[in-house]
C-alpha cells in the first residue's frame, strides 16, 4: 500500500488545496430546524471566519448535533441558510462538502479495515485519485502520531488513536473549514489535550477555520471564540472575553452558568 | 467533479466493501455455507418427492437439485441486498453512511456506487457457489456461465435496491432476525425458488398471485433461464421495473430534504 516514507514535521501543505473561494469558511443565518413538534434550534446565527477556533458549548440536548448535521447536509433546515466559503449548502452542496472536513460525535470508522484503508476510502470518496491520496494519508497519520500503525485494524487501537484517526481522516482532503462534533467526549485526559491542542496548533499556524462542539466549558480557552447555545437559541457568542463581560462574569464558566439560568428562568415563571 | 473522480469514487466504495467481505469472514462463511445447506440437505431430502415435469427453460427431466440451483443463487444475492444496505444502518448508529452522504459527490451518484459495490459482491459469491454446485451435478452449459452474468447483476441491482429502500424508510427492522422474518423468508417462499408456480397455483390461487408480482420470482426466473442461455423477457422486464421503482425511492428516502434520516437521527 503506502510504502514512501512519511513526509518530515512541518512539510505538510497549508490548509484549503481546495481553491478557498471569497466568503467565511462558515456562516449561519436565521436557522430554524423542528422534528415534528419540537423545536431543537430557533434563529440560529452566526459566522465562522479564518483562523478562528470556534467553540459551540451547550449542554447534552442544546441542538449541537442537529446543528451539525444541517451544515453537512444530512438533512436540510427547515428554514434559514448555511453557506460554506459562500456556497449555499442547498443550492450548492457539493462545493460547500468538498472544502469540510467532519468529526462526527459517534465514531464512524470502519473497524474492520486498518487505520490506512480507512482513510484511503474516505480519499475516494473525496475523488482523490491513490498517487495524489497516499502523501496526504501519510502526511496527516505522521502528524496525529499512528504512522507506525497504519496497518492495524482500527479495532485494535484505543479510543483516543481511533479519534486521532477520525481527525487525519478528516484532513486528507485539505478542507480548509473543520467541524468537530464532540470529539473529546470519552476520551482520557492525556488524549484530550492532544486533540484540543492540535487542532488549535492548526488553526492557529495553518489557518484552518474550525468549528468545536463541545460541553466542557474549560475547552474554551482565552482566545478562542465562543457560541453559547442553549435549547437551540444562541444565548451569546463573541471572544472569551467579550462574552464573560456581556454576562457580567469574570470566567466563561461563570458566564455560561448565569446565562443558561437566566434563559430558564422566564420559561420557569 | 471530474468523470476521472466520479470513478475513483466508485471505484473506492467497490473496493471497501470487497474487503468488508473479505475481513467479515462470518459473513463470507455463512454466504456460501447457507445455499450449501440447501442443496446438500434440503434437496437431497426432496429429491424423490417432488417431482419435477419438463417445464421451461429446461428440455428434460431435472433433478430436484438442479431446480432450485438459481433460487439459490438469487437467495444468495437477496441476502447480501439486505445485509450490505442494511449494513449502513447497524454499523455504529450509522455511521458509515455518514461518511458516505458527506461526501461531495451527488447523493444519487453514491447510493448507486453501493448498490453496485453490493451486486460485485454479490456476483462473485453466486460464482463461488456455482463452482461448488457442480460437484452436485449442477451443470448448465459452459455458456450458460457466461449469460447468467447480466442476470445476476440485474437481479442483484433489484434486491440491493430493495435493501436500501428498508434501510432508508423502515425503522423498526432492529435487527437482522427481523429482516429474515418479515423480508427475506416471506419473499423467498412465495417464489419459484423451490417449486414451480403451476404446482402452486393447483394448491392456492391467491399465494400463486403474490409469487407472480413478487419481485424475487423473477428475479429467480431471470436467472434460471439465463443459465441455460434462454432470455425470460418477461421476467427481465419486471426485474428492471422493480429496479426502477426501488432505485427512485431509495434516493427519495435519502433526500436531505424528506427528513427521511432527519427522522432516524432524531430518534437515535
Amino acid at each position: 500500500m503506502l510504502d514512501q516514507p512519511a513526509p518530515a514535521p512541518g512539510q505538510a501543505v497549508a490548509a484549503g488545496s481546495v481553491a478557498a473561494p471569497p466568503g467565511p469558511p462558515l456562516q449561519a443565518a436565521g436557522l430554524s430546524h423542528s422534528f415534528g413538534p419540537r423545536r431543537v434550534l430557533s434563529d440560529v446565527g452566526f459566522t465562522v471566519n479564518r483562523g478562528d477556533f470556534t467553540v459551540l458549548l451547550g449542554l447534552n440536548g442544546a441542538g449541537k448535533t442537529t446543528l451539525f448535521a444541517l451544515i453537512t447536509r444530512l438533512y436540510h433546515a427547515r428554514s434559514g441558510s448555511i453557506s460554506v466559503f459562500g456556497h449555499d449548502i442547498r443550492r450548492d452542496p457539493l462545493a460547500a462538502l468538498a472544502r469540510m472536513g467532519v468529526v462526527f460525535q459517534q465514531p464512524t470508522l470502519d473497524l474492520d479495515l486498518t487505520v490506512e484503508q480507512n482513510l484511503m476510502y474516505h480519499a475516494s470518496l473525496h475523488g482523490m485519485a491513490r498517487r495524489a491520496a497516499a502523501p496526504r494519508v501519510a502526511a496527516e497519520l505522521e502528524r496525529v502520531g499512528l504512522w507506525a500503525q497504519r496497518r492495524e485494524k482500527v479495532r485494535q487501537l484505543s479510543g483516543g488513536q481511533r479519534r486521532r484517526v477520525e481527525l487525519a481522516r478528516a484532513l486528507v482532503h485539505d478542507p480548509p473549514l473543520l467541524l468537530m462534533d464532540e470529539p473529546t467526549v470519552g476520551l482520557d485526559i492525556e488524549s484530550r489535550r492532544f486533540l484540543l491542542e492540535h487542532v488549535r496548533t492548526l488553526c492557529r499556524e495553518q489557518g484552518f477555520a474550525v468549528l468545536w462542539a463541545t460541553h466542557l466549558i474549560d475547552e474554551a480557552a482565552d482566545d478562542a471564540r465562543v457560541i453559547v447555545l442553549h435549547r437551540g437559541r444562541v444565548l451569546a457568542q463573541g471572544m472569551v472575553g467579550e462574552v464573560a463581560a456581556g454576562a457580567g462574569a469574570d470566567t466563561i464558566r461563570d458566564a455560561f452558568d448565569r446565562l443558561v439560568r437566566d434563559d430558564a428562568a422566564p420559561a420557569a415563571a | 467533479m471530474t468523470a476521472a473522480q466520479y470513478a475513483i469514487c466508485l471505484n473506492g466504495i467497490v473496493q471497501r466493501e470487497g474487503l468488508r467481505w473479505l475481513q467479515q469472514r462470518g459473513r463470507f462463511v455463512s454466504a456460501l455455507v447457507r445455499p450449501l445447506v440447501w442443496l446438500a440437505i434440503f434437496a437431497a431430502g426432496f429429491h424423490f418427492v417432488l417431482g419435477v415435469s419438463i417445464i421451461p427453460p429446461y428440455e428434460t427431466y431435472i433433478p430436484y437439485e438442479v431446480y432450485i440451483a438459481p433460487g439459490l443463487l438469487a437467495m444468495i444475492q437477496l441476502f447480501n441486498g439486505m445485509q450490505s444496505s442494511l449494513s449502513m444502518v447497524y454499523d455504529r448508529e450509522m455511521g458509515s453512511m455518514k461518511t458516505l452522504m458527506i461526501s461531495p459527490f451527488p447523493r444519487w451518484y453514491l447510493l448507486i456506487s453501493k448498490l453496485l459495490a453490493g451486486v460485485a459482491v454479490s456476483v462473485v459469491q453466486a460464482y463461488i457457489f456455482l463452482a461448488i454446485a457442480w460437484f452436485w451435478n449442477i451443470e448448465p452449459p459452459l455458456l450458460g456461465y457466461l449469460t447468467v452474468l447480466p442476470a445476476l447483476v440485474l437481479s442483484g441491482l433489484m434486491l440491493g435496491a430493495l435493501g436500501l429502500v428498508l434501510s432508508s424508510f423502515i425503522r423498526q427492522l432492529e435487527n437482522f432476525a427481523g429482516v429474515m422474518n418479515f423480508v427475506i423468508f416471506p419473499m423467498f417462499f412465495t417464489s419459484s425458488a423451490l417449486y414451480p408456480l403451476w404446482r402452486v397455483k393447483e394448491a392456492n390461487l391467491t399465494v400463486w398471485w403474490i409469487s407472480e408480482i413478487n419481485p424475487f420470482t423473477h428475479a429467480v426466473e431471470l436467472i434460471r433461464y439465463a443459465m441455460y442461455e434462454k432470455f425470460n423477457a418477461l421476467s427481465a422486464l419486471i426485474v428492471l421495473a422493480y429496479l426502477v421503482l426501488f432505485t427512485v425511492l431509495a434516493v427519495i428516502g435519502y433526500d436531505p430534504g424528506r427528513g427521511l434520516i432527519a427522522r432516524r437521527v432524531a430518534a437515535e
